[in-house]
């Protein structure tokens, strides 16, 4: 009986023990991708239509012939993947919270925090598979990298970066509104104009003025300038910079936030 | 007495509404406490209290001798709980519930698995063990929550309402593995709005109502105290009720016989004195009687005398009728 071993006041939950809970939590949330098909198509076929899509039935269009539009759209492609992504981090939290499985998780000794560390270490790994997912596509429809592999494995850490920093905001929406269907729908509406009102698509010039103000203060294009840097070639530093400051900006307000609610919600 | 779960005073306030208005009880190792009451009379409220996931405005609660507030990371390593809602993972195979569950319990990773299959075997889900759990029946979800929370071997098991929503069949299988933990020694607390359930399971009775304790005791002496024993008897005949209603004035004279419905007439108070003259009484008249006997008020009669809002009148108390009825139907 491990009551027995217990004989302290208030013991305060070491940090590896947070690990290894959020871990264990970790594996769940990875295990229930897995069985989950719908999930695991948002992470595998999402991305893979939305390249083939957007490479064939706009890319002649937008850049004269595909393969072009293919150089200029993949490292756009992979960072929308990614904020699509991280809307999956909320949606889950608020099915969970709906199900009174955090009720069993809350009556457990273990840290208040490892189901929120688990859930993200989960997503990061679903982040990680459709990146991969996608960047395997690119190579097979004739995408051609500019730079080495570290460059890529940078590439892949930024949009990682800014996709943990982005699901804290919708972790926090989806303390305050719980119904998993309220939480995909209004983040919705969050990310088709942060993504779509980017350059990761098509570039800014051809914008309004009014619209191209927006794009080009919007992180997400940031991010997808300094992403294309890595995988084609280009600057870097500049707009890789501006993206991480705007992930730590993001974290720095929604991570507080969305763990003050998960408190008083749980 | 060995107190194992013992609540003392507790308060809890939502905004305006007052869950719990000063509550006491205790449960005894080994042996089941039951929480009777209807909807918003608490229940629920005292179990997450107790399994510290509510904190309490006032009072405070000991499970094994430890508060649920101030040393509650060593309250949840002794305690299961199963809520009225199954928490367990519907994207996950059975065992991997458990499994899980076991993990964070910081089981080694193969402890976890053969107390699992073993889980498994006991709840009589061997065949849906490897099957995720969005395909299971209502039943089968229960039995798995159940097992769930039993993973880690508590002591002490808060089962909130474990039964509402089961058909017949599966409340039996739910009560005779609840039996079973207690046989083993751990202490059980038992929230239900089933009469039934609680006359079945529970050594010791509360009774809750609007965050109050009213009544408390075992179903026995609960029963006794709303009136002791009732002598019943019905004529075969409806229209020898008169005569039956003469009789039993002669026989037991300053008593008040009612009748019911069904044609039977009931004597509070009545003993076993009064059922043998009433017997020869009947005998000798020559009236032909369904039944005649001696019986315990039910738990029904019990809530319903407690709650003072189940005289037989109708409708004379709007919100308690609508209580009694649910609470009639459910036990129905």
């Amino acid at each position: 009986m491990s009551s027995a071993t217990v004989n302290s006041t208030v013991p305060l939950q070491p940090v590896p023990s947070t690990l290894r809970h959020g871990g264990t939590l970790a594996w769940r949330g990875i295990v229930k991708t897995i069985h989950s098909p719908e999930a695991l198509l948002d992470v595998t076929l999402q991305p893979v239509i939305f390249l083939l899509l957007f490479v064939y039935v706009f890319g002649g269009a937008i850049a004269g012939d595909t393969q072009t539009y293919l150089q200029f759209a993949l490292p756009g492609v992979l960072v929308q993947t990614f904020v699509f992504a991280s809307v999956g981090t909320g949606v889950a939290l608020a099915d969970d919270l709906n199900t009174g499985i955090f009720d069993r998780f809350r009556s457990l000794p273990i840290a208040r925090s490892a189901p929120l560390v688990g859930a993200i270490a989960a997503d990061l790994v679903r982040y990680l598979t459709s990146g991969l997912i996608m960047l395997g596509l690119g190579v097979l429809l004739g995408f051609r990298f500019g730079t080495g592999p570290l460059e890529v494995l940078a590439a892949l850490g930024l949009v990682t970066v800014f996709a943990f920093a982005l699901c804290w905001v919708f972790t926090a929406l989806a303390m305050v509104v719980t119904q998993p269907r309220s939480v995909q729908g209004l983040s919705a509406l969050i990310m088709l104009p942060i993504t779509f009102g980017s350059n990761v698509f098509v570039p800014a010039a051809t914008m309004p003025w009014w619209l191209r103000g927006f794009v080009e203060i919007n992180p997400v294009s940031k991010l997808s300038d300094a992403v294309r840097g890595l995988l084609t070639g280009g600057p870097v530093a500049g707009p890789a910079i501006a993206a991480v400051m705007a992930s730590a900006l993001i974290v720095a307000i929604f991570a507080p936030l969305a763990v003050a609610l998960y408190q008083r919600r749980t | 007495m060995d107190a194992v779960i013992q609540a003392e005073g507790l308060v809890k306030n939502f905004k305006e509404t007052t869950a719990l208005a000063g509550v006491d009880f205790s449960a005894r190792r080994g042996t089941v406490l039951g929480l009777l009451g209807p909807n918003g009379s608490g229940k629920t409220t005292s179990v997450r209290v107790l399994t510290t996931l509510l904190r309490p405005d006032g009072g405070r609660a000991r499970i094994l001798g430890r508060d649920v507030v101030h040393d509650a990371p060593a309250v949840r390593r002794s305690i299961g709980l199963t809520g009225q809602y199954a928490a367990i993972d519907d994207a996950l195979l059975g065992i991997q519930n458990l499994v899980l569950v076991g993990r964070l319990l910081d089981l080694p990773r193969r402890v976890a698995r053969a107390r699992a299959a073993e889980l498994i075997e006991r709840f009589g889900l061997s065949e849906a063990a490897g099957r995720r759990v969005r395909t299971y029946s209502g039943g089968m979800r229960r039995r798995l929550d159940l097992a769930v929370s039993l993973i880690g071997r508590p002591e002490v098991l808060f089962l909130d309402e474990p039964t509402t929503g089961l058909d017949p069949r599966h409340r039996g299988e739910v009560w005779d593995a609840v039996r079973a933990l207690v046989a083993d020694g751990v202490t059980v607390l038992l929230t239900t709005q089933y009469l039934e359930e609680a006359d079945q399971l529970a050594d010791d009775l509360v009774v809750l109502d609007h965050g109050r304790v009213i009544a408390a005791g075992t179903p026995a002496t609960l029963k006794a105290d709303v009136g002791g024993q009732r002598l019943h008897v019905r004529p075969l005949y409806r229209e020898d009720l008169p005569r039956v209603a003469a009789l039993v004035a002669e026989t037991a004279p300053g008593t008040r016989p009612g009748t019911d419905s069904a044609g039977e007439l009931i004597v509070p108070g009545g003993g076993a004195g009064l059922l043998h003259r009433l017997g020869t009484r009947l005998d000798e008249a020559g009236i032909a009687v369904a039944e005649l006997g001696l019986r315990l008020p039910s738990l029904d009669d019990v809530f319903l005398t407690l709650t003072g809002r189940a005289t037989g009148t109708a409708g004379t108390d709007d919100t308690g009728e609508t209580d009694r009825t649910e609470l009639v139907k459910e036990a129905a």
